[in-house]
């Protein structure tokens, strides 16, 4: 059985690799040969050396350093205040029941909506972009720590109480374990989201960042800088994901292998 | 020793407001027996008839609304040290190895960490689990689960132990051999226990007394003391002929058959 599961990662593996190859080369000549012009789709090779020319000239590390920072700080806080108040809505029924029909609200509200307000609030700074992070990254983590804390199983918590457990034993050693794999689907979808913050953020106003970049680009219509961007950005989101994988990976050892799951 | 008194209960009766909020409903009508130190007690009964109501009497999870329960001589208020409780559920934490499973209630009772560290190894051993001691709860088969559940239970050293159907959920044979091991195990340590369960062969073999529940509002309706050797050896007990007798008794006084006849009737 563990050779079927080796050979069927290896096939997919191979499989993945040779679809990219297939992208890149499609990328490279599909534009010339279907007469698309480089204005348009930029051939890999173009956005290539855009990429070096953005490295020298355009402080493109510089910009990707304020975008990383940005994401980072609107991340961990936005995950650690939805952690915190949904293990606090979680433990109070009736502050849950006042509070929901507002959270409801809120979360359906698009976040991104919300950029404008909070650059006309705090200006072309970093800020705005970091708070948009954490109102998005909020929500995901919040509503899966809630539910996580609302559907533990009581015939657990009465085993606790059986055994005399205080209040905050029952937390740290039922509820707070408990809610771990929820709370990190939660900061998954949450690392993601960030980066869709922090653009949105960058996009309405500032002269730093990768969204800078990507109207920058705009506005000279240099489309290949529009796409060295992207995948700088693309980059962001994807180490921001893999970094959450390697940390769940290792606080949730414990579960079968099969139920953390693949990236 | 034999005549003291580990769990008692005196006039119990509890009741529940419906879901609807309109009626009130017994699910216990004054109920009263008490089983003494080193006893194993079984309790019967038709499903709903507030079995597992007075198991979360004597643990101290519910109170009851008119009468007490009493342990050790003790009325019970709460949760209660010298009791433990299983289910049918083993309720492992996933996240915890087996060893730190069968720690769970002693590290909330403050007990010091090598001390729980030294219990959770001689019970995982004397259940023949101590090469799984580092193993986490879903590498384990269902079976080994509700052993490693058992030796939490003891783990506290609790002086009465409730047991809920505890191996209901088990396959038959995994059965007979957990039912071995508590057996054992109880005659062992001397300890006290109340057994519900829906297994009348199991309630014979396991015990030194029935009791029989009736339908809602549940109260006693008969109390068969099992006259047989080798409370500890449930498995020799299966082969007395006397378990038969027993089961028809139970049968009889439970009305299975008879139920049929009676609902076709009317």
């Amino acid at each position: 059985m563990n050779g079927a599961v080796s050979s069927s990662v290896r096939n997919g593996t191979a499989a993945s690799i040779a679809l990219l190859i297939v992208f890149l080369a499609a990328w490279q000549w599909g534009p010339g040969l279907l007469g698309i012009p480089t204005f348009i789709v930029p051939p890999l090779s173009m956005v290539a050396t855009e990429f070096v020319h953005a490295f020298k000239f355009d402080h493109l590390l510089f910009h990707t350093g304020i975008t990383v920072g940005e994401v980072l700080a609107g991340f961990i806080i936005g995950s650690l205040l939805g952690a915190f108040i949904g293990y606090a809505l979680g433990m109070s029924p009736t502050a849950e029941l006042a509070l929901s029909p507002y959270i409801l609200a809120l979360q359906i509200a698009p976040k991104v909506a919300f950029a404008p307000l909070f650059i006309l609030w705090m200006g072309f700074t970093v800020y705005p972009k970091i708070l948009v992070a954490i109102l998005i990254v909020f929500f995901p983590v919040m509503v899966n720590v809630l539910t996580a804390v609302r559907t533990v199983d009581p015939d657990l918590v009465n085993l606790a109480r059986a055994f005399k457990a205080t209040r905050s034993q029952i937390f740290w050693k039922i509820e707070f374990p408990t809610s771990m794999p929820p709370m990190f689907a939660g900061l998954r979808i949450g690392s993601t989201l960030a980066v869709v913050g922090v653009v949105v953020g960058e996009l309405v106003g500032g002269n730093v960042g990768l969204g800078y970049l990507l109207t920058l680009g705009e506005g000279q219509a240099d489309t290949p800088m529009v796409f060295v961007s992207i995948v700088m950005l693309t980059l962001v989101g994807g180490i921001a994901y893999l970094g959450v994988i390697l940390i769940e990976r290792r606080v949730l050892h414990y579960l079968p292998t099969r139920a953390v799951g693949n990236l | 020793m034999a005549d003291v008194v580990r769990l008692e209960y005196r006039n119990v009766t509890m009741r529940f407001r419906e879901s609807s909020g309109r009626n009130e409903l017994t699910a216990v009508q004054n109920v009263s027996f008490s089983v003494h130190d080193g006893e194993v007690v079984s309790l019967i009964g038709p499903s709903g008839c507030g079995k597992s109501t007075l198991l979360n009497i004597g643990s101290g999870l519910t109170a009851p609304t008119e009468g007490q329960a009493f342990v050790d001589g003790e009325r019970v208020t709460g949760p209660n040290a010298h009791v433990a409780f299983m289910l049918q559920k083993d309720l492992l934490l996933p996240w915890r190895t087996i060893a730190e499973n069968v720690m769970f209630g002693v590290e909330i009772q403050g007990v010091p960490q090598p001390e729980c560290k030294r219990r959770a190894k001689s019970l995982l051993e004397s259940f023949s689990l101590a090469e799984f001691s580092d193993h986490y709860p879903h590498q384990l088969s269902g079976g080994m689960r509700q052993r490693v559940a058992l030796a939490r239970t003891l783990a506290v050293d609790p002086h009465v132990l409730l047991l809920d159907e505890p191996f209901s959920a088990v396959d038959a044979q995994t059965r007979m051999v957990l039912q071995l091991d508590l057996a054992r195990t109880l005659k062992k340590a001397g300890k006290t226990a109340l057994l519900i369960t829906h297994d009348l062969s199991e309630a014979v073999t396991l015990s030194d007394r029935v009791l029989v529940m009736s339908q809602r509002p549940g109260t006693i309706v008969e109390e068969i003391s099992i006259d047989m050797p080798g409370r500890d050896n449930p498995i020799a007990r299966r082969h007395n002929a006397k378990v038969n007798d027993y089961v028809a008794q139970l049968m009889d006084r439970l009305g299975i058959g008879l139920l049929d006849q009676a609902q076709g009737a009317a």
